[in-house]
């Protein structure tokens, strides 16, 4: 505890006596470190400079903070004394600088009734290194203080743990969702008005149902409701019958099958848009034919309802398909060997004891269908036409003509509202029954083969569409190797040039940039997400304190906030000061970060529920402390996990599309945003070009990664598998 | 429930790929109307064995028989067979009642008749008034019971166990095999238990048949295992066995002189040839004596001694290696270093053939 409260106070000194407290425009590499005038130079200064030199007396507490925090490390004091000290300091230095960052902004007082404290000269911008560290440190001198007082069992690991956890998970999905869901309430001018929201919600574009009675559409929130109700429907179908077959159906090839869940890992989502319009669109392949073989015009229909449900079918019966073959394979044989040798047929067995213990496992994949469709933004925006959902809405509000902070506001809260519906619709199914198998041992039996009848009817639906997504695949990927899709099929490496050319080592390719943005910022990311959720889930799994309960639930709301909401919301939290992010690469690494946590977070508790807590319980009675035990015991088993959260956390990072659209500028393109703005152009030979390069590159990725866990076994145990996609968050 | 049916294995392979042999040429019969327990360390077939009685597992070779009928290629649904797993493989999603209706409702029985005999299964084991439990909210015995009443509501002619009751403590265990036994005798049913606890098997059953192997290593009632055990194997597992180095001497008739050091004994020869053999000793068939008694046969040193209440246990150091002993407390005491004699008893002896 005290070792911990030094150190953060060290640490929050030297920030606030070295760091440039404000954020640069040309990052921190930028200042001038030939002389020392830097210190006191209103933009480099550190919070020592500030005060000093430029009187901003307000930054004070970043040094007398920490310097209370060292005079109560160093000086005698009983235990209790000083855990006080750190208290104090870490918890009012936090709450001074807070108070400080917004209560001054870009023009001096941020809020007329603040002029009552006298006149503000000064202007203030978003925070930088020093900005953020001093904090940092603070909350983790405020953990140490929290833990002397006997909080979080006395151990200060744990609490600084806890602390950094919930106040990250605060900063960063809590507070952009809380002010997002609080434009609703706001006049176009910006003043609160809490009967706007009513104005907007009963906006007759989102509630018509018109369509039922002839005209040209429906409401928006019908639109998303019926379409997800119908992929999740058919997802869950058709994940079933791929399990099954797989799992029972004694097919030679079905490790093949298997190889199809790796698909919606590797692919960014719009892809098979892509290539549903390289088949049906205007001068798609079929449409082609049809006009030249039989002079039909099939015209646009795929812009619409059909094309988004055929290409989000596509897209996600792979992740149905995945989260069912677990539940498949997790049945115990044991039940179906009982329900034979109680005279019952496989037929029966099927119906009576197999399918109802796969109830739970089905209303999962739905409920995730359902909340995938919804999320989705790549296939709307790529094939919607004038079907639209409230992903595309709510992204046109924003960019759009009209550009209405309140409606995409308004259209979030649904929208999520909708999302956080299902989820805990999910979690209350899940959690009501359980199915657990009961008893001790198992018996290790064999599972029976599927009744004749449901094994035609699986292979019936399971084969052709397999073969489909292979086709469209192919076709979709093979469209950025001809020279115009639909006119000219001469194979050609043009656009594969045009995209990645080097000329005299310049790399003066179009997506070059985008390529390295995207590669570069999921690199920094993926560690980030994989220690954040590690340590996550080592807090929510193996350590008790007040508020754990709420602390895990919002950590995994931003699994359920669907990718454009979290845009919308980062947008609209993180341009103003003092957290400036928009703009920056930071606030794309944040998103990727926090996106991507539960699902780290679900692995990683996955991971951990197979190590024996007694481990942990050992090491404490041989006088560990709380870090002795994650670093030393809990870290090195995990290894494995650890890896795998790693490469899914790059993974996903590189494919991701619906938050980042609103994030990115010109300097921090991504390559999943560039495919998008090609395809919307019509240069889907650029684009696809660019997407199997990113494909191959995460390929590589998983094969590699595959490789460095699939060795790693302890004892006979089975190393955790590499590959959880969105639907393991489930 | 008298229609108690014999079972019968007729030269029965079971394969599992290409090198790996589960049960290797396996021949038996399970009297009808007796209890035969599957004994063997885990991995010797014996679940394997009891799966192909059930129908879960089909032989690579030979014949099973239930009741004469030859049954070998027939699915579980088809045999007159029901079966209690170790874990009870209890259906989750289905109450008490409705899992022990399963076997009955599956069958196309009226409801009403079906719940019915549901109602007395639970009573005979003791579980009435439980019917509308989920098996998650019972405890481990009573998810035991549901499980046998289950096997049982559909008058089997023979019921299969296996190792039913390794999830359960041992004071529960003592209880639940003395029921076993019992409602195996009232109901006059064939039963087949495995298990790998040969106390256990002592204890229920009219047969025992030992496995190691993928074979049979001996069959017999648990009297004629404990005390003529054919080789080394069933020597040590069923019950505790001193091996000691020994020669053969044959006599006139059944009988032979045994040397083991300079101890000497007559036992029954069972065949083997003059020379070396061995001689399994039961640790309570040996008497610890003053090392002056003229009783004492074989001269050795405690070596070490431990009190247990009613025994005491002993290793003595002898001129025919070490060897354990277990001796009723009333016998008296002897401290480790003392010199003593041990006396053979020919009850608990057996002659094996040498290493």
């Amino acid at each position: 505890m005290r070792a911990a409260g030094l150190w953060s106070s060290l640490v929050a000194l030297a920030a606030a006596l070295l760091l440039p407290w404000y954020l640069l425009q040309d990052g921190i590499a930028a200042t001038p470190l030939a002389n020392l005038a830097w210190l006191t130079d209103p933009d480099f200064a550190p919070a020592a400079g500030q005060v000093l030199a430029e009187g901003r007396w307000w930054l004070l507490p970043a040094l007398l903070a920490p310097a209370l925090g060292l005079l109560s490390a160093l000086l005698p004091l009983a235990r209790p004394v000083r855990a006080a000290g750190f208290l104090v300091a870490g918890a009012g230095g936090l709450l001074a600088l807070l108070a400080q960052g917004y209560a001054i902004g870009v023009q001096g007082w941020s809020a007329p009734w603040l002029e009552a404290l006298g006149p503000m000269e000064s202007r203030q911008f978003g925070i930088g290194w020093g900005g953020a560290v001093v904090p940092l440190a603070l909350a983790v001198l405020l953990a140490a203080g929290l833990a002397g007082r006997g909080a979080f069992r006395g151990d200060a690991f744990t609490a600084a743990v806890a602390v950094l956890v919930a106040g990250s998970i605060g900063l960063f999905t809590a507070m952009p969702l809380v002010l997002l869901l609080g434009d609703a309430f706001r006049d176009p001018s910006g003043a609160l008005a809490a009967g706007a929201v009513f104005g907007r919600l009963a906006d007759d574009r989102l509630w018509s149902l018109g369509c039922l009675a002839g005209a040209p559409r429906c409401g928006v929130v019908w639109n998303t409701l019926l379409l997800g109700t119908l992929v999740g429907a058919s997802t869950t179908a058709m994940g079933l019958a791929f399990a099954l077959l797989v799992t029972r159906g004694r097919l030679r090839w079905a490790r093949g099958l298997r190889w199809l869940t790796v698909l919606p890992i590797v692919t960014p989502p719009f892809i098979l848009g892509l290539g549903l319009i390289l088949i049906f669109g205007r001068s798609g392949l079929v449409s082609n034919a049809a006009s030249a073989w039989f002079g039909l015009e099939l015209g646009r229909w795929i812009y619409g309802l059909p094309g988004v449900l055929l290409a989000q079918l596509f897209a996600f019966t792979p992740i149905a398909f995945l989260v069912l073959i677990g539940v498949v394979e997790g049945l115990s044989p044991t039940l179906e060997e009982a329900s034979s040798t109680l005279r019952a047929t496989p037929r029966e067995t099927f119906a009576t004891v197999t399918l109802p213990l796969l109830r739970p496992g089905i209303a999962n994949a739905f409920l995730l269908g359902f909340v995938e469709s919804m999320a989705d933004f790549g296939n709307p925006v790529v094939l919607g036409g004038n079907f639209g959902v409230l992903a595309t809405e709510i992204f046109f509000a924003v960019v759009g003509a009209q550009a209405d902070a309140g409606r995409a506001a308004t259209l979030s809260l649904i929208l999520l509202a909708l999302a956080l519906g299902a989820f805990s619709l999910q979690r209350w199914l899940t959690a009501r029954k359980s199915y657990v198998s009961i008893g001790g041992k198992g018996d290790g039996g064999l599972a029976p083969p599927l009744p004749a009848g449901v094994r035609r009817l699986c292979l019936s639906v399971a084969l052709p569409w397999a073969a489909l997504t292979v086709i469209l695949y192919g076709l979709a990927l093979s469209g950025g190797f001809v020279e115009i899709w639909g006119r000219d099929y001469t194979p050609t490496f043009r656009h594969m040039v045009k995209a990645f050319d080097i000329e005299g080592g310049q790399l003066t390719g179009l997506a070059w940039n985008s390529v390295i943005t995207t590669v570069t910022l999921a690199a920094i990311a993926a560690p980030v997400t994989a220690a954040l959720g590690i340590a996550a889930a080592w807090l929510f799994s193996r350590t008790r304190f007040a508020g754990r309960g709420v602390l895990e639930f919002a950590t995994m709301l931003s699994f359920a906030v669907p990718g454009t909401v979290i845009g919308v919301a980062y947008l609209r939290a993180f341009n103003l000061p003092p957290l400036e992010l928009a703009g920056t690469g930071a606030i794309i690494v944040a998103c990727f970060v926090f996106r991507n946590l539960p699902v780290g977070l679900r692995s990683g508790m996955a991971a951990m529920a197979q190590i024996d807590p007694s481990l942990d319980e050992a090491s404490h009675t041989l006088g560990g402390g709380g870090g002795d035990a994650f670093r030393r015991v809990v870290l090195p088993l995990l290894r494995p996990a650890i890896v795998a959260g790693l490469v899914y956390a790059f993974v996903r990072a590189m494919t991701t599309i619906s938050a980042v659209i609103f994030l990115v500028t010109a300097d921090t393109e991504l390559a999943t945003v560039f495919i998008v703005n090609r395809v919307i152009n019509g240069d889907y030979g650029l684009a696809i070009a660019v997407a199997v390069v990113l494909i191959a590159l995460m390929v590589v990725m998983l094969g590699l990664a595959q490789l460095l866990v699939g060795r790693r076994r302890i004892g006979r145990r089975a190393a955790v598998p590499v590959v959880a996609t969105r639907g393991a968050v489930a | 429930m008298s229609r108690a049916a014999e079972v019968r294995f007729e030269r029965v392979w079971k394969r599992f790929g290409a090198n790996s042999v589960a049960v290797r040429d396996v021949s038996f019969t399970v009297p009808a109307g007796t209890l035969c327990t599957l004994l063997g360390p885990s991995g010797c077939g014996k679940t394997t064995t009891l799966r192909m009685i059930a129908g879960l597992e089909y032989p690579s070779e030979g014949r099973v028989l239930i009741g004469g009928r030859d049954v070998s290629a027939l699915p579980p649904a088809e045999r007159d067979v029901s079966m209690v797993f170790q874990s009870y493989a209890l259906f989750p999603h289905m109450t008490v009642l409705e899992n022990v209706c399963y076997g009955l409702t599956v069958s196309r029985r009226p409801r009403r008749e079906a719940e019915a005999a549901g109602r007395a299964a639970l009573d005979s084991v003791g579980l009435a008034g439980f019917d509308a439990r989920l098996p998650s909210e019972l405890s481990g015995g009573q998810q035991q019971r549901v499980a046998v009443a289950r096997a049982l509501v559909l008058e089997p002619s023979v019921l299969l166990f296996d190792e039913p009751l390794s999830n359960l403590d041992a004071r529960l265990r003592r209880r639940m095999r003395e029921e076993i036994r019992e409602l195996q005798q009232r109901l006059g049913v064939t039963v087949v238990y495995v298990t790998h606890d040969q106390a256990e098997a002592l204890a229920i059953s009219d047969k025992i048949i030992v496995m190691n192997q993928a074979v049979i290593a001996q069959e017999g009632t648990p009297r004629d295992l404990y005390e003529n055990p054919a080789s080394a194997f069933v020597a040590g597992f069923v019950g505790e066995a001193n091996r000691l180095p020994a020669t053969l001497r044959r006599l006139d008739g059944q009988e032979g002189e045994v040397r083991v050091a300079e101890a000497r004994l007559v036992l029954a020869h069972r065949g083997l040839p003059d020379g070396p053999a061995e001689l399994a000793l039961r640790p309570e068939a040996i008497a610890v004596l003053p090392a002056a008694d003229p009783a004492a046969m074989l001269s050795g040193r405690v070596s070490k001694a431990a009190y247990l209440g009613g025994v005491v246990e002993y290793t003595v150091d002898t001129g025919a290696g070490e060897v354990f002993v277990v001796s009723p407390a009333s016998a008296g005491a002897h401290a480790p270093g003392e010199p003593v004699g041990l006396r053979f008893g020919t009850h608990g002896a057996a002659l094996l053939p040498g290493a």
